[in-house]
């Protein structure tokens, strides 16, 4: 089961067998790389640096330069999942979705769907609507959304495979602004919390996978780095620390005070 | 007149495969769709283009 929560065991801890499942899909690596905004040439390296196993994609006009077309740039195995960025209500989402199906690469559906390009913010209900009728068609779908608890528990009986909450808006690097709500999340959702949008650096993606979330989309934290292929391998490894970190369970919180680590007898001035 | 990706074109082919042969694209890496119904690849041949259609061809991009 993907969420362990507080009845998590020191067996899931030392197994080797922590896996997230996606769609019929085992994914070892909780780390999924967007592709958009840096040159193609790069992918490849990036993926392997950073481990991803399954990288987004965007469906656009074709050109007729089919060198340049980003299929030419994606390693093999590498689990694709198409989003429907450009889709302004559920409508639009689902013609894009159907078109992403067409071009062959299998039934993953990032639901997107904005209406606003400044803060680039998901609309929730035009996101369930979509959502529904995706998975009836049999997608596996995975909502980007705003972190909503009812939306949430409206886009788990509209038949999504995840949830995916943004930490800050798209593009902006800022990290775990929106924390708390996904932590709420984490806690009520039954289906693997996926976060998506805003993470800025690997430390903000450890901490997503510290809070229980099952796996971290970067696109933009990799893309703007100095160095893209090895900013993907600290991500990488940042995800797969904070998950570690989840499964072995954190250290508690003192309120107040201290409490010392060494013992508090045998002191040298002792009589 | 046909319109694709938006653009009106003259309707100088018979078919969707004429067209999309004619455009050098790589079957496996495109989607179509005509008056927003998608076409099957393996019915190309067989989907006459007739004036005022509206054709959408669509590719993978590098995307978030």
């Amino acid at each position: 089961m993907e969420k362990t929560g507080s009845n998590r065991t020191n067996n899931q801890v030392l197994s080797t067998e922590d896996f997230l499942e996606i769609g019929g899909h085992r994914l070892q690596s909780r780390f999924i790389l967007g592709s958009g905004k840096y040159s193609p040439n790069l992918i490849e390296a990036a993926v392997h640096q950073g481990g991803a196993e399954m990288v987004t994609v965007a469906v656009r006009r074709a050109n007729t330069k089919d060198s340049e077309n980003i299929m030419n740039y994606i390693p093999d195995g590498v689990i694709l999942l198409p989003n429907t960025s450009g889709a302004r209500d559920a409508r639009e989402a689902v013609r894009i979705a159907r078109l992403a199906r067409e071009l062959g690469c299998g039934d993953f559906i990032k639901i997107e769907i904005m209406k606003d390009s400044k803060y680039l913010l998901p609309d929730n209900a035009e996101t369930v609507k979509a959502t529904e009728v995706l998975a009836q068609e049999g997608f596996v779908v995975m909502p980007y959304m705003y972190p909503d608890l009812y939306i949430a528990r409206d886009l788990v009986s509209a038949g999504a495979a995840t949830i995916m909450p943004l930490a800050a808006p798209i593009g902006s690097n800022r990290g775990l602004v929106t924390g708390e709500f996904i932590q709420i999340l984490v806690e009520e959702i039954d289906l693997p919390v996926i976060v998506d949008a805003g993470i800025g650096s690997p430390s903000q993606a450890c901490e997503a996978m510290e809070m229980g979330c099952a796996a971290v989309m970067a696109n933009t934290a990799i893309a703007t780095a100095g160095h893209i292929a090895t900013m993907a391998s600290a991500f990488g490894k940042a995800i797969a620390a904070g998950r570690q970190a989840y499964l072995s369970g954190l250290g508690r919180v003192l309120q107040r005070g201290a409490c010392a680590s060494d013992p508090l007898t045998g002191f040298l001035y002792n009589d | 007149m046909i319109i694709i990706n938006g653009k009106e074109m003259a309707l100088q082919w018979e078919t969707l495969e004429d067209y999309i042969l004619s455009q050098n694209y790589l079957l496996e890496h495109i989607a179509v769709e005509r008056n927003e119904v998608i076409v099957p690849k393996a019915a190309y041949g067989q989907t006459k283009l007739l004036r005022g259609d509206r054709l959408e061809v669509v590719c993978f991009v590098g995307g978030g």
